[in-house]
């Protein structure tokens, strides 16, 4: 096993998706089963990353992987690279990303089964495949840029893949838009890179900034540039303020709301921030924390209401996205993407059950028409109940974990600085998660059917998309991380395969708890410690995390069950009348029912101050600008009619003057030329006779 | 009595050669016209032989008239015929009428 090896193998994982994606919609139309080629194609993913995340982890688990070739070159100092760069996280996110872009694979042979469009889904899952590969596997910002949009184009074309439906496609358009404007935050911090550095490469963006480079030479502005890129990752992760296109995109496909819209393509903006993270300072880690703070709370109020089984995971997956960005802004790198990887695996197996149910359903999606689905569905029941354990945060999950990971750390960071409403916005959403998921379980699959003729006609799933709720739900199960069910810190996913993070951002700028100790010490190893850049927390982060981790590990354990109780209260033995206490409470239910009243407010603001200054423009367009052209038009009119006239009087009259003159001289003349011979002869005599008299 | 001399022959020569132009430049008919020159080609003549008769020319004068009356008879030929045809053509022998070339 060589470096090289490893490359081809990667370089495989990227582009059979791509081969699929040709393959099945050039010949979709045709070849009625050749979606089966798609689906043998990303099984070949799947084992080629299982294979490539072994032998990388095996062999080369301290070492860096990078590819690069030039693309093309303006001039000697612009030249822009392609490249690889495998590190245990690429692996790692290739192996989820490979995964769970498989098993929806499988699950939606039978989903879509008789869709139109059957061949077309499986190509735009392939491209889907590839952009997102893509994205995980690139080691400069300009690729990833490329990629990015590239999953964007995906997501739009499978949000809207049934734009016979108004919905649909509005959605698919909101996306798309929405994520714009994030992009254009990140394409600006992109190009403020390129401008400072001269090259795109991640790596060597980073060295030049650990050797004290730094954008217009101000720490301001590094901390404006990882702003500006974070911004991608607030419309790619849907976070706060831009988190309304997610809600909107289950009107996609159910498996395509697993796969894309759950666990890898809004990770994406997660994986972003992973990436850039040794360049954040202490002011942008705050933005990123606050901003990952309200995306875990206000979507959090929102899914406690929602009625639409979709809409309830959609907004779960929002928050808790909000979480992964919060644990970033609070330097919890590892755990943040701990939290990616497992909320990857038990959020797609909660879409998957709840595609599951809608099937069995025959495209029901109101939860108030469910009931009593336990004793139709066993097995996609208890995967659903699994993964509401994993992200409640119950101990033997993947789950318990992660979160409790983010939560110590965000109480760590607390008595470190003084900012506790991390921690306490994180407990109070660890409480709601609990409370909606098993809202969410028990009105849908306990008690008493509430739409008789549906529940009989409900049945349980087929094979193809059974099977990849369990391997989810085996999933969401801690021994697959580490040992020892209480804490994740000396397993070996967390211990040896997540690299710690590096930090190239200087010192003066990142949080006290970050600076690297050996660095105050003596300069020689400062420098060392720069070009080398590995994170060194200072021991008082570690002793905080040290005694943040029980306290944190009983109170999410008390939250999450304190969760759970509230829901069993008030849906499974209705001791209080929850019609009743909405009723109470009505302004407040609303604000929640209707989702903070977001989409208005932008329509209201936004669109409409959009469609204003639109109408502005419009205006000024018509009556100036139009007016402009016009009043010239006009003007030359009025020249052409006098230069017109000069033409026709003075310069065609010259001419014909010349002609008249002309005309009546031969006019004169031509009288001699009378045609009769006894004319001539008269002029020949008399020729004569004064020619006799001159000579 | 008056002895006939070379003058009196010259006199009677011009005054037919003026009537001949005349006849050429005032008559319409284009018969009149032809006679026209049958004259002046015969003032011609009496020149040659008027010149030959008190001149020392020998016969000169006289083979010269021979050919002049020869050849005013091949032209009289040819006009006459000229003439037909534009009676053919034009219905006239009218010259004034006859203004074709000025076009």
């Amino acid at each position: 096993m060589t470096e090289n090896s490893i490359i081809n193998i990667s370089l495989a994982i990227l582009f059979l998706p791509l081969l699929g994606f040709v393959v099945t919609l050039l010949l979709g139309k045709k070849v009625k089963s050749i979606y089966l080629f798609e689906v043998f194609l990303i099984t070949v993913v799947l084992i080629a990353s299982i294979f490539l995340a072994f032998s990388k982890l095996s062999y080369f688990i301290d070492d860096k992987i990078v590819a690069e070739l030039e693309w093309f070159r303006l001039s000697d100092t612009l030249v822009f690279n392609l490249g690889f760069l495998l590190d245990n996280i690429t692996v790692l996110m290739l192996f989820v990303v490979a995964l769970i872009s498989a098993l929806v694979h499988y699950f939606s042979i039978a989903y879509m089964k008789g869709d139109e469009r059957y061949n077309r889904y499986f190509a735009y899952l392939g491209i889907f495949t590839f952009s997102m590969n893509g994205i995980v596997l690139t080691n400069n910002i300009l690729m990833m840029y490329i990629f990015w949009e590239l999953v964007g184009l995906s997501s739009y074309l499978l949000i809207g893949f049934w734009f016979e439906k108004k919905l649909a496609s509005d959605a698919g358009k909101k996306a798309f838009l929405v994520n714009r404007i994030g992009d254009i935050g990140m394409f600006a911090g992109i190009l403020i890179l390129f401008l400072t550095y001269n090259t795109f490469s991640f790596d060597a963006i980073f060295q030049a900034i650990g050797a004290g480079k730094l954008p217009f030479n101000s720490d301001f502005w590094l901390s404006v540039t990882g702003i500006l890129l974070f911004m991608g990752a607030i419309g790619k992760s849907a976070q706060f303020p831009l988190h309304v296109w997610l809600p909107d995109a289950m009107e996609g496909p159910t498996p395509v709301s697993a796969l894309i819209h759950a666990a890898t393509m809004v990770a994406a903006g997660v994986y972003l921030t992973i990436r850039i993270f040794g360049l954040l300072t202490a002011d942008a880690m705050m933005f990123i924390a606050v901003i990952g703070m309200l995306s875990a709370f206000i979507p959090a109020t929102i899914a406690l209401t929602q009625n639409d089984i979709k809409k309830v995971l959609a907004y779960s997956t929002v928050s808790q996205l909000g979480y992964m960005v919060m644990a970033l802004g609070v330097g919890a790198y590892k755990f943040a993407f701990f939290y990616l990887v497992t909320h990857a695996f038990f959020k797609a197996c909660l879409f998957l059950g709840s595609g599951s149910v809608i099937h069995a359903m025959h495209h029901e999606q109101d939860i108030r028409n469910m009931g009593g689905l336990r004793k139709k569905l066993p097995l996609t029941y208890a995967t659903f109940l699994i993964a509401s354990l994993a992200i409640s945060g119950i101990p033997l999950t993947s789950g318990f974990l992660s979160k409790d990971g983010i939560l110590a750390s965000t109480f760590a960071f607390g008595s470190l600085t003084g900012y506790w409403i991390f921690a306490i916005v994180g407990f109070l959403v660890a409480l709601m998660t609990a409370f909606y998921m098993f809202r969410l379980i028990i009105i849908t699959f306990h008690g008493e059917p509430r739409d008789h003729h549906k529940f009989e006609h409900a049945h349980e799933s087929p094979f193809v998309m059974a099977m990849p709720l369990a391997v989810l739900a085996m999933l969401s199960i801690f021994i697959f991380y580490t040992p020892n069910p209480f804490s994740a810190d000396q397993g070996w996913f967390f211990n040896k395969w997540i690299n710690s993070a590096e930090l190239h951002a200087p010192n003066a700028t990142r949080f006290d708890f970050m600076q690297s100790e050996v660095a105050t010490e003596t300069e020689q190893t400062a420098e060392h410690n720069s070009s080398h850049g590995e994170i060194t927390y200072s021991e008082k982060y570690t002793e905080a995390m040290h005694s943040a981790h029980y306290p944190a590990m009983y109170l999410s354990l008390f939250v999450a069950l304190a969760g759970i109780l509230t829901a069993f209260v008030f849906y499974q033995w209705k001791k209080v009348n929850v019609d009743k206490l909405a009723n109470s409470i009505k302004p407040l239910y609303n604000f929640s029912l209707n989702k903070w009243y977001f989409d208005e407010f932008y329509h209201k603001t936004f669109v409409a101050g959009l469609l204003g200054l639109s109408k502005i423009i419009a205006w000024f367009d018509a009556k100036v600008v139009d007016g402009i052209v016009n009043g010239s038009a006009e003007v030359t009119r009025r020249l052409a009619f006098f230069t017109g006239g000069f033409d026709k009087y003075v310069v065609d009259g010259l001419v014909n003057l010349m002609a008249y003159i002309s005309g009546f001289i031969g006019l004169i003349f031509r009288r001699v030329q009378t045609g009769k011979v006894q004319t001539y002869l008269v002029l020949v005599i008399f020729s004569i006779i004064i020619l006799l008299f001159l000579f | 009595m008056i002895e006939v001399g070379l003058n009196h022959f010259l006199v009677v020569s011009t005054l037919l050669f003026s009537m001949g132009i005349y006849a050429i430049v005032t008559r319409k008919n284009a018969i009149m016209v032809l006679m026209g020159v049958e004259l002046i080609l015969n003032s011609a003549n009496i020149n040659f032989i008027a010149f030959t008769r008190f001149g020392n020319f020998g016969l000169q004068g006289h083979l010269i008239a021979l050919f002049v009356i020869v050849l005013a008879a091949a032209e009289a030929a040819i006009a006459l015929a000229i003439v037909l045809n534009i009676y053919k053509t034009l219905s006239t022998v009218n010259i004034d009428e006859v203004d074709s070339l000025k076009d």
